[in-house]
């Protein structure tokens, strides 16, 4: 069977060529790659301008973007239909395509990230070498992280308040020259789609800026709710144990939390709003101008597509939200309820995108309709079905759970 | 005693001074070298014209080219294909025309009968005396001047010959679908087999050896044919200069290079 054949259903006049060649992955890039650069936008919101109230968020969403960050080009490694040649995009970069800078501007944002990461825990990683170096019968855990942490100090054993004081300013000038590359990140994913001509829907400007908004307002939403999950497992630890522990009171972290929500979903409904309106000046203007394609557009984001964009993506995916948040006095529950709204909003904006943009046939007189694979037969219909998009969702959490036992994020005394 | 800074300088001295004789050289492409080297700019330039008013949709022109090319015959993906279009008036005979196209199975098997493929298992059979015209209108690669599909390749893995003819690297080509998406005639699609990106290239291993692409010997009408538009004399080069001709879709800017005679403006 040809490729794309599986989930394609073709109605009226297409070519014979045309399937939806883009599937789910290609929905689960951008959508990653944004979860990566508002996370990463978020932690800088306190590192870079200094927003107080978003230090305790800040360090912990510097770590899940890190996490994020391997998973961003995974989709589109499962997508790749030899994908062991994926190395071939570093060797030979064909810099006209816009895919082709992917891996550099992916491997700068990456080690901003990791520098960053490394002046935060510098000193914790000091700290733990030493104080494992100095313990006698250790175990097998315990060897291998001191000799993981001696190798991640790099040597640089000073942690004078002098060295700190360093550590802190270097962190500023990578978290700002962080920003503008998450957004070239991201911008940059826009751009894949908005250059292609050959694509009426896709072909716009305002892309980029789009998809740059949508992505901070995701990766917010995406720290949001799992900054509360873990903060309520921990809530939970602590009631266990509040006899034994004396330590952190349920309580406290009951009130850091709340707080810490409240703060981030006023960013967060910062970049939404500006997220829509871009969103709607595009719609508005596609209408107004009514080139050739409007006719084909219009039938298929009025009609075919009405429900998954105006119902899913705007109704429940922004308005709600955007309500939710809005009316004062932010609980948890009602955040989370707005934050995972928020989540189905921009995937369902990279859905209707991907596979909108594909819902139309190049002849303009025909459609096309997708059907996600679910229960895999092949290899193909795992990569590109359910459970594919599934283990890209999920993988980022297994990361972020390693990642914290070297580099945790909570229960860190001293904070930048 | 070199201190860290000393080296700093240093190093962006050093780089400084590297740089400067390393502009003044040139980075030449293998088709400039080519050209310097043996004086050699391209004298052919691969164009085709297809003739829509002889064409009768009989098929053979995607057959020849599936068994030529090696395209997995029952493969729902073609090199090359033929598209009907019919034009009918409602039976109250009124201005409004209704435009009808399909290309089943790219027509491989030829039109035989008239049923209009709708798709997803639906057809359509408009009265004889509805219709108003009906075309054929074969199609494959435009072998673009400024293709769009080269454009967007992340890896080079397609590139265009000196001759024109846009060709692809089977063992390079990622697979990433970047091209397909690219391409607004639709002619680019993954071969079942190989698993990359795949099209028509004029039948390439043949009109290097001075051959005509098989879907220009197996038209028994004539109504495809390819030429060299660098060669004056060529019949195909003097019907492009003479005749009105005319391209698909040059509005997207990527000045195809087949031409037609006949077009009308339902097509798409």
């Amino acid at each position: 069977m040809v490729h794309g054949e599986v989930w394609t259903i073709k109605e009226l006049f297409t070519y014979p060529n045309e399937y939806i060649y883009w599937s789910i992955q290609i929905v689960m890039y951008p959508f990653m790659t944004g979860l990566v650069a508002g996370a990463f936008v978020l932690s800088s919101l306190y590192h870079v301008f200094g927003i107080k109230q978003l230090k305790d968020i800040a360090r912990f969403s510097l770590v899940f973007s890190f996490a994020l960050l391997p998973c961003a080009p995974l989709p589109l490694l499962l997508h790749l239909q030899q994908p062991l040649r994926n190395m071939h995009v570093m060797m030979t970069p064909h810099f006209t395509s816009a895919i082709a800078a992917f891996g550099i501007v992916f491997v700068t944002y990456g080690a901003i990230v990791a520098a960053e990461l490394w002046f935060l825990y510098r000193k914790h990683f000091v700290e733990t070498a030493l104080a494992l170096k100095n313990k006698a019968n250790k175990t097998a855990y315990e060897t291998g992280m001191y000799h993981l942490n001696n190798l991640l100090t790099l040597g640089a054993h000073d942690i004078s308040e002098l060295a700190l004081h360093r550590d802190e300013k270097a962190i500023k000038i990578m978290a700002g020259i962080g920003i503008p590359v998450a957004c070239f990140l991201h911008g940059y994913a826009g751009f894949i789609f908005g250059s292609v001509k050959a694509n009426a829907l896709w072909m716009t400007p305002l892309m980029p800026v789009i998809f740059i908004m949508s992505a901070v307002v995701s990766g917010i939403a995406l720290c949001m709710i799992t900054y509360i999950i873990t903060m309520e497992g921990r809530k939970f630890l602590a009631k266990r144990k509040a006899a034994a522990c004396p330590g952190e009171s349920c309580a406290d972290i009951e009130s850091v939390e709340l707080n810490v929500i409240q703060m981030t979903a006023k960013y967060l409904l910062g970049f939404l709003v500006a997220a829509i309106t871009l969103e709607l000046l595009d719609l508005i203007f596609r209408g107004y101008t009514a080139v050739k394609s409007w006719d084909m557009l219009r039938r298929v984001i009025y009609g075919k597509d009405f429900y998954n964009i105006f119902v899913v993506q705007y109704g429940l995916g922004n308005l709600v939200p955007f309500i939710l948040l809005l009316i004062p006095g932010l609980t948890i529950r009602r955040a989370v309820v707005g934050t995972l709204l928020v989540l189905l909003g921009v995937f369902m904006m990279r859905w209707n995108v991907v596979i909108g943009g594909q819902a139309f046939s190049l002849t303009f007189a025909g459609f096309m309709h997708y059907h996600l694979p679910i229960i895999p037969h092949d290899m193909e219909t795992f990569r590109e079905g359910l459970f594919g998009a599934l283990f890209i969702v999920t993988s980022p959490y297994v990361l972020f759970f390693i990642l914290n036992k070297i580099m945790p994020v909570f229960g860190m005394k001293e904070s930048h | 005693m070199i201190t860290r800074r000393k080296l700093i300088t240093n190093t962006l001295k050093g780089m400084a001074a590297l740089s400067l004789p390393a502009a003044a050289f040139e980075i030449l492409t293998p088709e400039r070298l080519n050209a310097i080297i043996y004086n050699d700019t391209a004298k052919v330039r691969y164009v085709f014209l297809v003739d829509t008013n002889k064409c009768v949709g009989c098929g053979l022109c995607v057959k020849a080219c599936k068994n030529e090319n090696e395209i997995p015959y029952e493969a729902n993906v073609t090199r090359t294909w033929v598209e009907r279009y019919i034009i009918t008036r409602d039976e109250r005979h009124e201005v409004l025309e209704k435009v009808f196209a399909d290309s089943p199975k790219g027509a491989r098997d030829g039109f035989i009968t008239g049923t209009i493929d709708l798709g997803h298992g639906n057809t359509y059979t408009p009265r004889k005396e509805d219709i108003d015209k009906a075309f054929f209108v074969p199609k494959l690669c435009n072998q673009c001047d400024n293709p769009a599909c080269v454009q967007v390749c992340p890896v080079g893995a397609t590139y265009q010959a000196d001759d024109g003819v846009v060709l692809i690297d089977r063992k390079w080509c990622i697979g990433c679908g970047y091209c397909v998406m690219g391409c607004p005639y639709g002619v680019r699609f993954f071969h079942p087999q190989h698993h990359v990106a795949d099209k028509c290239n004029f039948c390439y291993h043949r009109i290097k050896k001075g051959m005509k692409t098989a879907c220009v010997e197996a038209c028994p009408f004539g109504a495809r044919l390819i030429g060299n538009y660098k060669d004056p004399d060529d019949a195909v080069t003097r019907i492009i200069n003479t005749k009105r001709v005319g391209v698909l879709k040059e509005e997207f800017g990527t000045r195809p290079q087949v031409f037609y005679l006949g077009l009308s403006m339902e097509v798409r």
